[in-house]
């Protein structure tokens, strides 16, 4: 078979596996509690009480929700699969690991996207404006998709305990939340502040995010998008490559 | 092929061929490899030495795979899934089009007796069931070859003859499948060839029959007597090998059980005993398998 009808039916089995895994995993406890409910107390706490307006608090949480949503489902999808011995299953199908990957990846873009389209419309409901519709929308699924093989990262080390990954992911997540202009705009942080968002891919979107509804932010949009896409595409290839070797050690 | 895990040497350069059509037994006890060699040849690990082609195709590519149903061991089904969402799934992995999919999940899952319950969600099966669906899940798409490791381990009767039943209608229908199993009854009365693994080498592949009949030594007389023997007293009748006491019964093991039988008339009659029965036993499969993995082991 040529390659790119090869490539187009590994996607056609991707889509398939994304859609298994919306199925299966959205109402999962973890997925609930960490990838929704996790994410906005942890935004209210920090927000009730402050002097803050609907212009600033929405880019922020919108930038947090779709963080902790797109990188809620991706980590734990082969782990549960191992621990559950569907995975192997899954393997001697002819998919390739990529497209497993691929597919995992989609179900939590989904997911992200889905939810942050109900923290916009919230938006848009007290009354905020976004200038730029189009790139916002590009943003917001160029940012689910990146978060999203972000957590496929998480899941390469070869455990089978969903519990595990969570862990590894709450080590990096936290703190990428911190330091990422969510509750502090870049141009208030000190310079080494901003010298440790600049490694945060969340960074980029909140500042695209802040850039259409507060109408400024810190580095120019294209800038943003560039780098979202650079991180996008180190995290995809990192996480194909590395899957593959540890994908099979977790039979 | 060979496969390591660190310093354990799995599987060490495993070699034989499958014909066409041939149903073929992969035995060997618990760690022997009989898994870990399945896994390779379905290119969910890969070897590290060595390798292997399924009608040409090199194990682990898609055209490999897409001509192959698999049942793993322990394997699964989605639980949250209902049993046709699952065979479904399958059939899409396999990019099997719809309405075949359809008529085919219909057809195989009345054979299987679990059409009744399609739609319930698998973690309603028993494991039997469970078991079924698998094997439905790995024939959606009517693969050219069926790897099944351990598919009856563990099942319940009703779910082990109808599997058995139907690898054999599958392979009278031309199907080429490879089973490992350690149920010596099962590769008895299914296969054509058995291979047997032990320690990660494969020590025999032949027709059942013909390893049980090469198993030198393990023709065995099964007698009982009106009165009690001592089994030391019958170990040294000559011509025997081994003595087992068998409930109430002594099986000999000897090389010549013709010379043997007219040696315990001779020792009953001299002692006053009488013979309540007495038969022939030519080898088990059993009875080969334990002698050539033993010898394996008393090589190594």
């Amino acid at each position: 078979m040529p390659e790119p009808a090869l490539v187009r039916e590994q996607m056609r089995r991707s889509l398939v596996i994304a859609r298994k895994d919306i199925r299966i995993y959205y109402s999962k406890g973890p997925v609930i509690i960490f990838g929704v409910l996790f994410p906005v107390f942890l935004f209210l706490s920090f927000t009730i009480g402050r002097d803050l307006s609907v212009d600033f608090m929405i880019p922020g949480l919108l930038g947090m929700i779709l963080f902790f949503t797109a990188t809620s489902i991706s980590p734990i999808v082969v782990p549960w699969e191992a621990q559950a011995r569907t995975l192997e299953r899954l393997m001697s199908c002819p998919v390739r690991i990529k497209t497993i990957i691929v597919g995992d990846i989609l179900a939590s873009f989904a997911f992200g996207v889905g939810i942050s389209l109900v923290t916009i419309m919230l938006g848009l409901f007290l009354g905020v404006t976004i200038s730029s519709p189009f790139i916002f929308a590009i943003a917001v699924i160029l940012a689910a998709f990146c978060f999203a093989s972000l957590g496929t990262v998480f899941s390469i080390p070869p455990t089978n305990l969903p519990a595990t990954v969570n862990m590894i992911a709450a080590v990096v997540k936290f703190p990428v939340v911190f330091i990422s202009g969510v509750f502090i705009p870049l141009d208030q942080l000190p310079a080494w502040g901003q010298a440790v968002a600049y490694i945060s891919p969340l960074t980029y979107f909140t500042d695209i995010a802040r850039t259409s509804i507060q109408g400024q932010g810190h580095l120019p949009v294209v800038v943003d998008l560039l780098v979202l896409l650079a991180f996008t595409a180190l995290f995809l290839v990192v996480a194909m490559k590395l899957h593959q070797r540890t994908m099979p050690r977790r039979i | 092929m060979t496969k390591y895990y660190g310093e354990l040497l799995a599987v060490d350069h495993v070699s034989f061929t499958v014909g066409r059509g041939e149903l073929f037994g992969f035995l060997g006890p618990n760690g022997a490899g009989k898994t870990t060699t399945v896994r390779m040849l379905t290119g969910v690990i890969r070897a590290d030495e060595g390798s292997a082609s399924i009608s040409g195709h090199r194990v682990g590519t898609l055209k490999a795979k897409q001509i192959a149903g698999v049942v793993p061991e322990m394997a699964n089904a989605y639980a949250d899934l209902s049993a046709w969402d699952n065979l479904m799934l399958m059939a899409e992995l396999y990019g099997i089009p719809a309405s075949v999919a359809r008529e085919r999940g219909i057809s195989l899952m009345q054979e299987m007796g679990l059409y009744p319950r399609k739609d319930s969600l698998v973690k309603t099966y028993s494991r039997g069931m469970k078991q079924r669906l698998i094997l439905c899940m790995a024939l959606v798409s009517d693969p050219e070859v069926l790897f099944l490791d351990e598919p009856t381990s563990g099942l319940d009767v009703q779910s082990v003859r109808l599997i058995k039943d139907l690898l054999q209608g599958l392979n009278a229908k031309g199907k080429t499948i490879f089973l490992t199993t350690h149920d010596m009854d099962e590769a008895n009365q299914l296969c054509d060839r058995v291979a047997i693994i032990n320690k990660g080498n494969i020590v025999a592949i032949d027709a059942p029959e013909k390893l049980r009949m090469a198993t030198s030594g393990m023709h065995s007389v099964e007698i009982s007597f009106d009165n009690v023997v001592s089994p030391e007293v019958l170990a040294n009748i000559p011509g025997v090998n081994t003595v087992k006491k068998l409930g109430d019964k002594y099986r000999l093991y000897t090389a010549n059980p013709g010379e043997l039988v007219v040696s315990l008339a001779n020792y009953s009659s001299s002692h006053g005993l009488n013979v309540i029965s007495l038969n022939i036993l030519v080898p088990s499969l059993e009875d080969a398998f334990v002698a050539l993995t033993e010898k394996e082991a008393e090589h190594a």
